[in-house]
């Protein structure tokens, strides 16, 4: 936010604090900036704060939808289900100007599977609309809706299950993605099975009624990050990271700097520091913070136990090998003397070298790569088109669920907004260009009425580059929704709906045509 | 000797190839060598995400290339 205000207005960075409010969802859109430079200008110009509101119709004006898009994907595989050969051919909107999410798109389209041959097209497609900006795994779902439809049709031309067809020829550690490297280690096998052995996937169905399967792949990020841990007089802990908490990442800094810490997490405060009261970090986004600012925190936490030990060390007289930690206290190894806990170390810090506190900073690499496999059951009414999800259930791989009720949110919420793409959710434009439903009456976004609970699946493969295996898990889950949707609407009706969304009168010519 | 490969928007660039191999101990060197084989490339590269056997490695200039190394440019991608 500070980098771009900056640069918009030809600031250097140290003329402007920016202090994180708390936001709600990010979802990509909050990683850039509208206003902020305008309200700066006035501030300055003016010597008063200046605040600036966003009514919600210029939001969905004026801030960018994700990309509208065509794609045409072909596979080929055989009689037993190999993939052989595929091509994809896709073209992303860009609005006035280049800048589509189509790198991702072409990335991420056929990377769940190991295919030996493939060609894939990609487009960044100007044209007179808005631009377009970043929605959560910028440029897969779209892509994810057009291939695992395929692999969807593929299964039931092959008289195959399509999970067994997705096992068949999902990728694992050594292979090669379709856009270049070779897998780590993930979890995409993984997810697949969790599915298929799931109560849902042989639950019986009724009139009406169809189970769809879809899978998504997506990168995560690691990112510039700085984190300090501070021990208060009292033996208590202050994390402190500069990324905004969306997601529930507090908690889970916390908790890593508690386990190793050795204390109570209650006994830890996390908090988000303006810019100038800590190092540069990278924007919260990209599905990075448990990630990178969890690296931080750990090597923060250890460094502060190395240090804690050298001052028991110091306070015992003895050499620093013959200290460790364990559960919250120095501890001598030959039993020299009584522990000292961290209360005891914090108080006393002014005699053995000053406050306890430790920062580090980080660009890690291995940000580890996420899979979800979903299932969905819907209901068609062959009278009105309306689509009903009777069941939904979310697999994915989370590496390590360090705060497994925000992970399961994350994996939700991915889901809910992709079944609002799927069934609801679209842009309307006139002739002119002119959106014609901008308030949340016309833009119709799922709510706990429509939808049943979400069920999860966490699966654990630990990112081995992570201390705790921690993978991003804030957009693979809205990957998979819309290909899910779909199937199962083709499992109910027989109709194959290639266009977003399946609003009930797109379902309704859908089922008029023989 | 690093094995790199090169993406579609760059082949015309490298002379039409899609991988080739290069003596490079770190990327900064391996750039210097790519600029010396396909001059103009190195501008290119400046704004790729630099892979190193699978890992995308951020401000990967300096990082070290090991013999067998397996090295990829892709598009610079953060997330939503």
């Amino acid at each position: 936010m500070r980098t771009y205000t900056c640069k918009v207005l030809g600031w250097e960075p140290g003329d402007m604090k920016v202090i994180p409010a708390e936001i709600g969802g990010g979802f990509g859109g909050k990683t850039t900036i509208y206003l902020e430079p305008l309200a700066a200008l006035l501030s300055r110009r003016a010597g008063r704060a200046v605040k600036m509101v966003m009514t919600r119709s210029e939001v969905f004006r004026a801030t960018g939808p994700t990309s509208g898009s065509v794609m045409r994907i072909k596979m080929g595989a055989r009689r037993d289900g190999k993939l052989v050969a595929a091509t994809a051919w896709m073209a992303y909107e860009a609005g006035a100007f280049p800048g589509s999410p189509i790198g991702p798109g072409v990335m991420t389209v056929l990377a769940p599977y190991d295919i030996p041959n493939v060609l894939i097209e990609g487009f960044d497609v100007v044209l007179n609309k808005p631009k377009v900006a970043a929605y959560r795994a910028p440029g897969a779902p779209m892509a994810a809706f057009a291939a695992e439809s395929v692999v969807d049709e593929l299964a039931e031309k092959l008289g195959m299950d399509p999970i067994e067809l997705r096992l068949r020829n999902a990728v694992t550690e050594g292979v090669r993605a379709v856009y270049g490297p070779k897998y780590r280690k993930i979890g995409f096998v993984e997810t697949l099975e969790e599915a298929r052995d799931h109560p849902h996937y042989s639950a019986p169905l009724g009139p009406w009624q169809g189970r769809g399967v879809a899978s998504g792949y997506w990168f995560n990020f690691g990112g510039e990050t700085t984190a300090t841990v501070s021990i208060n007089e009292d033996g208590t802990a202050v994390v402190m990271s500069g990324c905004p908490d969306i997601g529930g990442t507090r908690a889970a800094l916390a908790q890593m700097a508690a386990e190793e810490l050795g204390i109570d997490v209650h006994r830890i405060e996390p908090v988000v520091a303006d810019t100038h009261s800590i190092g540069y970090n990278d924007m919260t986004g990209g599905s990075r913070v448990a990630f990178a600012v969890g690296i931080a925190v750990v090597d923060a936490s250890r460094k502060l136990i190395d240090d804690m030990c050298a001052r028991a060390a110091l306070i015992w007289d003895v050499p620093p090998e013959d200290v460790e930690w364990v559960d919250g206290r120095a501890q001598s190894v030959t039993g020299a003397a009584p522990p000292l806990t961290l209360e005891e170390l914090a108080s006393g810090s002014g005699n053995t070298g000053g406050p306890l506190s430790a920062t580090v900073t980080v660009n890690p690499r291995g940000a580890g790569a996420g899979f979800s496999t979903q299932i969905c059951d819907v209901e068609v009414d062959p009278e009105t088109g309306l689509v009903t999800v009777l069941r939904y259930t979310v697999v994915q791989d989370a590496g390590r669920a360090i705060h497994p009720d925000y992970v399961e949110g994350q994996m939700q919420g991915g889901a809910v907004q992709g079944i609002g793409w799927a069934l609801n959710e679209e842009y309307i434009f006139d002739r002119d260009g002119v959106m014609e439903n901008p308030t949340f009456l016309d833009y119709r976004m799922p709510v706990a009425s429509d939808l049943p609970m979400i069920d999860t699946v966490i699966v654990e493969v630990p990112n081995p580059d992570h201390p705790y295996g921690v993978r991003g898990v804030g957009e693979t889950g809205i990957i998979p929704p819309m290909a899910a949707v779909a199937n199962a609407v083709h499992a109910a009706t027989g109709k194959r709906i290639q266009d977003l969304p399946m609003s009930p009168v797109r379902v309704l010519e859908a089922l008029s045509e023989n | 000797m690093a094995r790199v490969f090169f993406p579609t928007s760059l082949q015309q660039l490298a002379g039409g190839l899609e991988e080739c191999e290069i003596e490079a101990s770190t990327v900064r060197e391996l750039f210097a060598r790519l600029e010396d084989r396909f001059p103009g490339i190195r501008e290119q590269l400046a704004s790729a995400a630099v892979a190193i056997d699978g890992d995308v490695v951020p401000g990967a200039l300096l990082e070290r290339l090991e013999p067998d190394s397996e090295v990829h440019f892709l598009p610079a991608i953060s997330g939503g």
